[in-house]
């Protein structure tokens, strides 16, 4: 029986102001499979590791699992604070406690770090035991049908035959997607949002010129940095910026800094520093600091080569043709990124295919990172949607 | 449950493939989904009434209609139905099209501006009519195409649907089939109408 980390004790209201508690002090756990893993891309993994976080109980029926699919610099601490000391909950804080949205009080919700990741599942940092060396960049091309099932593997390990649902944002939106099409005995909800169904040629662009970042910084050595005693931070704090800029809605970023000044003077031209500009670097600084370059690389791939209808001639409508999930589909008015017209081309795929879906576009004015911030309406929609399921384990 | 509803919900064939236009707290597809076995969709662009069609587990989408039914395929629905939504959309006659475009049949529901109390209150007082089936002052109503039902026949006369039943309500909701001069004294009708022959 799997245990909960949280011990409930700790009550910190998060930065948004949402209502709820929080899960309190949380503590990572890890599951070991040692079987080797025949990747999609067809090469192999001697054996991995996930790592992961619990919050909430599970039930005597273990009917009430949630899977949280993390989106691209995420991992698996999702909520709660790992030291009273922690400066910021994890990164869905917002979203996950006792009487949020996703109520930790009804679901016992699960949050793997996927296969590739650097948060401590098995991934480019970790040693490769044919070479004995980091795999570095040489670390097997992962896709979202790989984590959807080495995040199964990871719920048999746990004792859960199905989720009450998988839910995600973006990247996460999409292997909540896959979970029903792969996985459709052991899925009953699939949450997608802020998501799409493929990403578009503009998508792939931006990721493209990330990586182009990265890969391009003298610290990269060809995704051999580890053994370099480098770490390619210039071109990873570029990447950030990029993705950064997309993540944020023009009108977002004109409110929050407008062409306010950090520093210098523009009728001298001297020295200028826009608030935007600090605001960049500093993001692009700290992601640096924590996440590893050749995982940047491993997750837009994985973004990119996303598209469950390639399969099936293309036909969205025909790969969900096995789904069994409902679907709840949120996009967001600002976000860009993947606007709501891409939520509605999975909408309706659904629709096509007779699939029970219920979909909304929350105006909300942070682009695509509004998927991660409180919003009254989001959560009236996502807490709605859950309870009704909760209403019914 | 409304009465409309309930005949309406009679109507629909379980398994029948349905589409419900500004479908509100989603009282229908309910009664559908719990009678009927039928997982029809529902379409509404009122936040407050998503979000009690989220509650009790119904089938959503947030759409408005004024953006007409283009992301839906030919032939998709069964039955296609609007309740007293008709009157307050920006082009009822291309809606309609719409509605039989995606619909194999459908049901449409509307108040009836030819309703005596309404005729009574522009003739002898002169001033818009305010009634129980229509309760809006002409300045803050959502309804900005009403009609009577010989104004709505016209148009379908016009459009050759064929009108496989009518049922004309009164003002709670009850069926009088017997009704002498039904626009005169029926309050609500609703319609069904079939494919023109073309």
């Amino acid at each position: 029986m799997p245990k909960t980390a949280s011990n409930g004790g700790l009550r910190r209201s998060d930065a948004g102001g949402s209502a709820g508690g929080s899960v309190g002090i949380v503590a990572p756990q890890r599951a070991a499979f040692d079987a080797p893993l025949l990747l999609q891309c067809q090469q192999e993994l001697p054996n991995f590791e996930l790592v992961y976080e619990t919050y909430g109980e599970l039930n005597a029926e273990r009917s009430n699992a949630v899977l949280i699919c993390h989106a691209l610099s995420g991992d698996h601490h999702a909520a709660g604070y790992h030291t009273p000391e922690d400066a910021k909950p994890g990164w869905w804080d917002a979203c996950i406690g006792p009487g949020k949205p996703i109520d930790t009080a009804r679901f016992f919700v699960v949050a793997p770090n996927n296969l590739g990741g650097c948060g401590g599942s098995t991934g480019p940092r970790c040693v490769n035991p044919a070479t004995g060396e980091p795999w570095g960049a040489a670390f097997p091309t992962v896709t979202v049908k790989d984590w959807v099932r080495t995040q199964a593997m990871l719920a048999d390990r746990l004792g859960i035959d199905r989720f009450a649902a998988a839910v995600g944002g973006s990247l996460g939106g999409m292997q909540a997607l896959q979970w029903a099409i792969d996985q459709p005995e052991r899925v009953a909800n699939a949450v997608v949002i802020a998501a799409a169904p493929k990403l578009s040629a503009q998508n792939i662009a931006f990721n493209e010129i990330a990586r182009q970042a990265i890969q391009s910084d003298p610290d990269f050595h060809d995704g051999r940095y580890a053994q370099a005693n480098a770490i390619p931070r210039k071109g990873l704090v570029l990447a950030r910026m990029i993705g950064h800029v997309t993540y944020l809605s023009d009108e977002r970023m004109g409110v929050k800094f407008g062409r306010e000044l950090k520093s210098g003077d523009i009728e001298a031209a001297q020295d200028v520093t826009f608030q935007v500009e600090s605001y960049l670097r500093y993001q692009g600084a700290s992601f640096s600091e924590r996440f590893d370059a050749n995982t940047y690389l491993l997750m837009t791939r994985a973004l990119d080569y996303f598209d469950p209808a390639l399969a099936f001639d293309g036909d969205l409508v025909k790969a969900l043709a096995s789904a069994k999930a409902r679907f709840l589909v949120l996009s967001f008015t600002s976000d860009w990124r993947f606007s709501p017209a891409r939520s509605d081309e999975i909408v309706d795929a659904l629709i096509a295919a007779g699939k029970d879906v219920v979909s909304a576009t929350v105006e909300a004015p942070n682009g695509h990172d509004s998927f991660l911030l409180p919003n009254d309406r989001y959560f009236d929609l996502l807490g709605g949607y859950l309870n009704a399921v909760a209403a019914k384990l | 449950m409304r009465p409309d509803l309930q005949i309406i919900a009679e109507l629909i064939k379980p398994g029948a493939r349905v589409l419900d236009l500004g479908c509100g707290t989603g009282e229908l597809l309910k009664r559908l989904a719990e009678r009927k076995g039928v997982n029809g969709y529902g379409i509404e662009n009122d936040p407050k009434q998503i979000s009690a069609c989220v509650r009790v587990g119904v089938n959503v989408l947030e759409h408005d209609l004024d953006d007409g039914l283009g992301r839906f395929p030919d032939s998709s629905f069964d039955m296609v139905v609007m309740t007293e939504a008709l009157q307050a959309v920006a082009e009822p006659s291309r809606l309609l099209d719409e509605m039989l475009r995606i619909g194999e049949q459908c049901v449409v529901t509307f108040p009836n501006f030819g309703h005596w109390r309404c005729r009574l209150q522009l003739a002898a007082f002169g001033r818009m009519p305010v009634a129980k089936h229509l309760p809006h002052a002409w300045h803050d109503t959502p309804n900005i195409h009403l009609c009577t039902f010989n104004d709505f026949e016209r148009l379908v006369a016009k459009k050759r649907l064929p009108i496989i039943e009518r049922y004309v309500v009164d003002d709670r909701y009850r069926v009088r089939p017997r009704m002498a001069l039904p626009n005169l004294f029926g309050s609500r009708a609703f319609y069904r109408l079939g494919r023109g022959v073309s």
